[in-house]
């Protein structure tokens, strides 16, 4: 197990990291702890770009494509807590149980 | 070597970070072990000679976005020690669901032959004069459509935090 | 003059406590254990010193251990003994008049001298290894770590040294001494250990002697004479003296609060500050790891040493403690912006985000200066000073901690080390934006004067002795990187002390409707005025003429400053509100 380190270490720790992320999301009621959840998942999919980019291409699209990832997080997380904002305000607390106003 | 050993302490540190996030009770906890992850996750990029990833990383999200949750988590909480718990049920049925992943897509990377290449031998020129022409050239389009997308979020974030009058 | 007094110190001064007679006795009798050490480990060591060459001796650790460990043991214990001993002549050598300057700077001096003695002897070994090697000026490195280095000693070990070595009777063969000190500096992680303690040493002389310093500042600007007691000369060990008394006091957690983030809060805030010392250059070898994103590295350091307030407020569970994290929080996200955005100019301007680069692109004296270059990045400047001051949350924008709203704002529930770790980091923060400052705007390490003068003063025929000191006067210094960067540190604490406390919305309005549009004029500004530089040749004669005036200013302001100064300090007994201190009625 303790071997060099290689390509696979990289896609076990982010396998790993996925699957926690999942978890998180899964049994997080708290609309945040969701989003956390979910920067968890973006973070092994960026583990996976440098780790192909660092031992298959050796050029730098991976490291962009991260850039991309990083981005796009930061722009999701922008939104979802402007989202989280106006759900609290409507239903005074931020469980996402308690959303279920257009359930039939 | 001593490479090596910095990779399992570092993997070793984001790891404990996340399963952290997913243990504790408290949000406040969960952002703090996933700032611990976004620092380990961020020494990988260093060690994978990924200079400017691992610092884009630790400014856009350790310093940002991370600061911008554990602001949500103030605005939106009403005492520091209400925790939304799941019940048992759901809590059992997604560590059945992740676990399952994680035993899948470990088997899954364990039995593909990937076409590995010694890092050493590749043309690794990253400076960040090279990815930022290839972002300016290559990428154009995408850079593009980033910041367009980042406009439109900005916009759409303070029309939906606005307070209503 | 202050007497000195420490309960194991007796009265009399013909009788000794039993305390000091133990402690004399302990001292002498180590003391003279260690002189025995050296004498049996350099004749041990004689026969041997000729004979290990190879760089894997497993005796050289050994010798190292017993040779210059005992050395290092006999001075620091005789030191002890005689300071014991003569404690009433050093009691008052330290309290006299400017023992703190001389310490502080002798400190700084001592350290660059030493880095120069390091370097001296790394190229007269080196020199002694490869007669044929001319370069024998290395840059000084106490912070880099360098390739070259570990070549060097290895090449020691390899070579027959017989031709060059010579012999001082009683210590042995010079050269291979100095290769037995020089050993445990091949390996990487030894230097990076060497690097970091300095890094660590340098963080504890600043928050110490800023503390005194602000409080002395602080003083006068009130009318009144500061700290004055501990130590001697103007209290000149208040800091040491704060330090012990905060480690002595309760350590109090709130038992309502969130105890392991208020336990690990003050260490986010501290760490992310050494951590930026890192890529920080004092000078163009003097820098730890010298990244090329060492900008952005500093940058998002300082942008992670929010998370320790934020932290510190929300566990303290108080509703002060979490205001000012608040506070923190939308004030440095918000400052973060236009301060990057400022820091691009320079970038922008020298074409490199190295920050060697940036500081070389600046050597020719001081009207090429970032800050005297055009008018765009003399708008940079003052911007990213007003943003760094806020992301620091130093006065005018301290809301975070504004003790006449919030108590202390997030410090209010902490106490003891704890609180004092929070002051490390903001010092050391305070030093980081100051030395950026320096860097990026005022030249970093290069002196005012351009540096080809220092190529005309030295002719080959100079002493090298003389030629590095000229050099280092002329062209480039971390000591000119210190002085500027303290200056700018000087300017913060005259800002809080002068500015009072403007009101949280006060500062948003400033970030988010001032100083932001402004930041994005200037950065459009800035990238038409080079591209126009470049492309018509009469903008090059406007260019240079607002670089004049530009420079012109900043002389003017440079003399009026002085004149004002040199002013008040002859008049200051006729001015209004002088030295309350000077108008006691004993005086």
């Amino acid at each position: 197990m303790l071997a060099t380190i290689g390509l696979q270490h990289y896609l076990i720790l982010s396998a790993l990291i996925f699957s926690l992320g999942v978890l998180c999301m899964a049994t997080k009621r708290n609309a945040i702890g969701i989003l956390i959840g979910v920067e968890l998942v973006l973070n092994s999919a960026n583990i996976n770009l440098v780790g192909f980019s660092k031992y298959q291409t050796g050029k730098g699209d991976g490291q962009i494509f991260a850039v991309f990832v990083i981005l796009l997080a930061a722009a999701e997380a922008a939104l979802a807590i402007a989202i989280f904002m106006n759900f609290y305000n409507n239903v005074r607390t931020i469980d996402v149980d308690r959303g279920d106003e257009l359930r039939g | 070597m001593i490479e090596d050993a910095a990779f399992y302490i570092f993997a070793g540190v984001s790891l404990f970070s996340a399963i952290a996030v997913v243990l504790s009770k408290n949000i406040v906890r969960a952002a703090v072990g996933l700032l611990g992850t976004l620092g380990g996750v961020a020494c990988l990029y260093f060690l994978a000679d990924a200079n400017l990833l691992g610092v884009i990383q630790l400014i856009v999200y350790a310093g940002g976005t991370l600061i911008l949750i554990v602001f949500g988590i103030m605005l939106t909480s009403q005492s520091p020690w209400v925790g939304f718990l799941p019940t048992k049920v759901q809590a059992i049925a997604a560590s059945i669901v992740a676990v399952i992943l994680t035993i899948g897509i470990v088997r899954l990377v364990t039995l593909v032959p990937w076409a590995q290449r010694n890092p050493d031998e590749l043309s690794q020129s990253l400076t960040v004069k090279s990815i930022g022409d290839a972002l300016l050239t290559t990428y154009l389009v995408p850079f593009e459509v980033a910041s367009v997308l980042l406009l439109v979020v900005m916009i759409g974030a303070a029309y939906l935090a606005r307070t209503e009058k | 003059m202050a007497s000195i007094t420490l309960p194991w110190v007796e009265r009399n001064p013909k009788t000794l406590t039993s305390q000091r007679r133990t402690a004399l006795t302990l001292l002498y009798s180590l003391a003279f254990l260690h002189v025995l050490l050296v004498i049996a480990s350099w004749a041990w060591l004689t026969p041997l010193s000729s004979a290990a060459k190879d760089l894997t001796d497993g005796r050289i650790p050994l010798v190292l251990i017993l040779c210059v460990g005992s050395v290092i043991g006999m001075l620091t214990f005789v030191t002890a003994a005689l300071v014991v001993t003569f404690y009433r002549l050093v009691g008052r050598i330290l309290a006299a008049p400017w023992v703190a300057f001389i310490i502080f700077i002798g400190a700084i001096v001592g350290i660059i001298l030493l880095a120069w003695l390091h370097a001296e002897a790394f190229a007269f070994v080196k020199n002694m290894a490869h007669p044929a090697y001319t370069d024998v000026n290395p840059a000084p490195k106490i912070f880099g770590t360098s390739i070259e280095y570990e070549q060097s000693v290895r090449s020691i070990y390899e070579q027959n040294l017989e031709p060059y070595a010579f012999k001082i009777p009683f210590v042995g063969n010079v050269t291979v001494l100095a290769a037995y000190i020089l050993w445990p500096l091949q390996f990487a992680i030894v230097r990076d250990l060497v690097a970091v303690g300095g890094i660590i040493g340098f963080i504890s002389i600043v928050p110490g002697f800023g503390i005194w310093w602000e409080r002395k500042i602080a003083g006068r600007m009130q009318s009144r004479m500061g700290p004055m007691r501990a130590g001697g000369w103007h209290g000149w060990a208040q800091s040491a003296a704060d330090g012990i008394k905060l480690i002595f006091k309760e350590d109090y957690v709130p038992p309502s609060g969130d105890g392991l983030l208020f336990r690990l809060a003050p260490y986010f805030a501290l760490v992310p500050a050494i951590c930026a010392f890192i890529a920080l250059p004092f000078a163009a070898a003097w820098v730890f790891r010298d990244l090329d994103v060492a900008l952005i590295f500093i940058l998002a350091m300082l942008g992670i040493e929010v998370m320790g307030v934020i932290l510190a407020g929300w566990a303290s569970n108080n509703k002060w403690s979490v205001y000012g994290a608040m506070r923190e929080a939308c004030q440095m996200v918000s400052y973060e912006i236009p301060m990057g955005m400022a820091l691009l100019i320079p970038v922008m301007t020298a074409g490199s985000l190295n920050l060697g680069a940036i500081a070389e692109a600046q050597g020719g004296g001081f009207w090429t200066w970032f800050i005297f270059k055009n008018v765009w990045c003399f708008a940079a400047f003052f911007i990213y000073y007003c943003a760094a001051l806020a992301s620091c949350k130093r006065a005018p924008f301290d809301l975070p901690e504004s003790e006449s709203e919030l108590v202390a704002g997030f410090l209010t529930e902490y106490s003891g080390f704890r609180w004092s770790l929070f002051f490390f980091g903001e010092y050391a923060a305070m030093f980081v934006i100051s030395g950026l400052a320096t860097i990026l705007f005022l030249g970093g390490w290069m002196s005012p004067f351009p540096s080809e003068w220092a190529d005309k003063l030295i002719d080959p025929n100079t002493n090298h002795f003389v030629a590095t000191i000229i050099r280092g006067v002329v062209a480039e210094n971390p000591l000119w990187f210190i002085a500027k960067a303290t200056f700018m540190f000087f300017l913060q604490l005259w800002i809080r002390w002068t500015l009072p406390r403007i009101r949280i919305d006060q500062v948003l309005y400033a970030c988010v409707q001032v100083l932001l549009p402004m930041m994005m004029v200037v950065l459009l500004g800035n990238t038409l005025w080079i591209l126009a530089v470049d492309h018509w040749s009469w903008m090059q004669t406007t260019d240079m003429i607002i670089n004049w005036i530009l420079a012109a200013l900043g002389v003017a302001v440079v003399i009026g400053m002085l004149a004002i100064a040199s002013y008040g300090f002859r008049h200051n007994k006729a001015l209004v509100g002088s030295m309350a201190a000077d108008q006691l009625p004993g005086k």
